[in-house]
C-alpha cells in the first residue's frame, strides 16, 4: 500500500540522528516493546508479512509522529484485536473482560534461546524454474496494490538489470493477507540512480532491490 | 485571535516527557493483558531483552569481518554464501536466516537501508539504531547517499560509485569494509576492534590502527 512507510526519496525529515554502538534503548518501555512484540510473533498468530502490513496501516501522520517500537505496540495491539485474543476494550482498559482464545504456542523463558537461534527461515522450494537470469533487463510493473506489497513506489515502472538469484521465498503480498505463502523467485534487481532520480544524480551510483518475480517483466 | 504562546520550549520539554510515561503505560497495560491471557510468558521477554542487549550485537559482524580480511578462503566462502559462512561462526537466528555480504572497495561502496520498514541484519548487528528505522535516514539513503555519507562524516572520493541495497526482501545484508591500511600482520581480534557497526552498514569506514589502541 502507498502508505507512509515508504520512504525511499522523500524529502524534508531533517538530520540524522546518529548515536553510538552500544546505545541500545532509550527507555525501558521500549525493551518490553520489543521483547512483547517478538514473544507474540512466537505464538504464530500472525506471520511477519502481516505484523508489517499492521504497522503500515497506521494513519499517516501517526505513523511519522511516532517512533520505531511505537509503531510495533500501536500494530501489535491493532493484530491482537484483529485476530480476536483481545478486545478493543480490553486494550482501552488494560483489564481482561473476556476468555482466552486459543492459540497455537506460547514462547517459554527457556525456549527463547534455541527459538531466536533457529528463526524464521521464508526460504521454500521454488514450484517452477525461475523466469529470469542474471544479467537480463527487466522492468517493474506499476502496481499500487491496496494491500501489503513490497515493491517501493521509487521502484516502480523502472528498468534494471538481473543481479541476483536468491531462489523461492513466501511472497508477502499474498501471505499478509490469509493467501497462503505462494512462494516466487526473489531476484536482486540493480538500477542506475539515473534511471530512479534522473540527469542529476551522479552517472555511477546505483540502487537494488529485492524483488519477487511478479513484480518483474521483461524489458 | 489568540496569540501563541510565547514560548514554548519548555512545554515541549514537558510535553515530551509525558509522552514517554504515556508509552510506559501503554506497554505495561499490553504486556500486563497479554501475560493474563495466557499468550505470552514475561520471563521470555526478559530472556529476550537480555540477548539482544547482552549476547547478539555487532562484535558478532565484527568477528565476521576480521575473519574475512585475515582468511581469504573464508572471505570468498562469506562473499558467495554468507549464510553458511556466517552459520560456521556460531552466528545464526531471527533476522539473520537468508544472508548476503558485500565487499566495499576502492571503486564501489555499498551502503544497506531499508526504506519500507527496519530489516537489519539482527544475527551480526543486533537491533538496528534508532537512525537506522527513522525516517531522515529511510527516505534519503538510496536518493542522497553522499549526502549521507557527509552527515556520517564519510567522504569519498568522487570517483567511488555508491551502491545502495534496500532491503526490500527476506535477504540481509551485511557489509565488508575496506580493511584499514596499516593493519598488516594484526590479529583477528585485534581486526575485530577497527570494525564499527557503521562500517558494516556501509554508512563508516572501518577504524585506522592507531584509532583502535586507545
Amino acid at each position: 500500500m502507498n502508505g507512509a512507510q515508504d520512504l525511499g526519496g522523500m524529502m524534508g525529515f531533517g538530520a540524522i540522528a546518529t548515536e553510538p554502538e552500544d546505545h541500545r534503548f532509550h527507555a525501558e518501555w521500549e525493551k518490553r516493546a520489543m521483547g512483547l512484540t517478538i514473544a507474540m510473533g512466537a505464538t504464530g498468530s500472525w506471520s511477519i508479512d502481516a505484523s508489517r502490513h499492521a504497522r503500515e496501516s497506521l494513519d499517516p501522520a501517526d505513523y511519522l509522529s511516532s517512533s520505531y517500537y511505537e509503531i510495533w505496540i500501536k500494530g501489535l495491539e491493532r493484530l491482537s484485536v484483529a485476530q480476536g485474543l483481545v478486545t478493543q476494550e480490553e486494550v482501552d482498559h488494560g483489564r481482561v473482560a473476556t476468555a482466552p482464545a486459543p492459540i497455537k504456542r506460547v514462547l517459554r523463558r527457556d525456549d527463547v534461546a534455541a527459538v531466536l537461534a533457529r528463526g524464521s527461515p521464508c526460504d521454500r522450494p521454488a514450484t517452477a524454474a525461475a523466469v529470469f537470469k542474471p544479467g537480463d533487463q527487466v522492468r517493474t510493473r506499476n502496481i499500487n496494490p491496496m494491500g501489503h506489497t513490497r515493491l517501493p513506489r521509487y521502484a516502480r515502472a523502472k528498468k534494471g538489470v538481473i543481479d541476483r538469484v536468491h531462489g523461492a521465498f513466501v511472497f508477502p503480498d499474498a501471505n499478509a493477507h490469509g493467501g497462503g505463502e505462494q512462494p516466487q523467485w526473489v531476484y536482486t534487481v540493480r538500477f542506475s540512480a539515473r534511471q530512479l532520480w534522473g540527469e542529476a544524480a551522479e552517472a555511477g551510483h546505483s540502487v537494488s532491490i529485492d524483488a519477487w518475480e511478479s513484480y518483474l517483466e521483461r524489458a | 485571535m489568540d496569540e501563541p504562546p510565547p514560548d514554548n520550549h519548555d512545554h515541549d520539554h514537558a510535553h515530551a516527557d509525558n509522552h514517554l510515561s504515556e508509552m510506559d503505560l501503554r506497554v505495561r497495560a499490553l504486556e500486563s493483558l497479554l501475560v493474563e491471557k495466557g499468550y505470552v510468558d514475561p520471563g521470555a521477554i526478559d530472556a529476550i531483552v537480555e540477548t539482544y542487549e547482552t549476547k547478539v550485537g555487532p562484535r558478532n559482524g565484527a568477528a565476521v569481518v576480521a575473519k574475512a580480511w585475515s582468511d581469504p578462503a573464508f572471505r570468498d566462502w562469506l562473499l558467495r554464501d554468507a549464510t553458511a559462512a556466517i552459520a560456521s561462526l556460531g552466528f545464526t537466528g531471527r533476522q539473520g536466516e537468508h544472508m548476503v555480504a558485500v565487499e566495499n572497495s576502492a571503486d564501489e561502496h555499498n551502503l544497506v537501508v531499508c526504506t519500507l520498514c527496519s530489516c537489519y541484519p539482527w544475527s551480526v548487528l543486533g537491533l538496528p539504531p534508532t537512525w537506522y528505522k527513522s525516517p531522515p535516514y529511510r527516505s534519503r539513503a538510496v536518493i542522497d547517499p553522499r549526502g549521507v555519507l557527509a552527515e556520517f562524516g564519510v567522504t569519498l572520493p568522487a570517483a567511488t560509485r555508491i551502491r545502495v541495497w534496500d532491503s526490500t526482501a527476506e535477504l540481509r545484508y551485511l557489509v565488508v569494509p575496506r580493511r584499514p591500511e596499516g593493519s598488516e600482520g594484526m590479529s583477528e581480534e585485534a581486526l575485530a576492534a577497527l570494525v564499527t557497526r557503521d562500517s558494516m552498514i556501509g554508512v563508516g569506514l572501518a577504524r585506522q590502527p592507531s584509532e583502535a589502541t586507545s
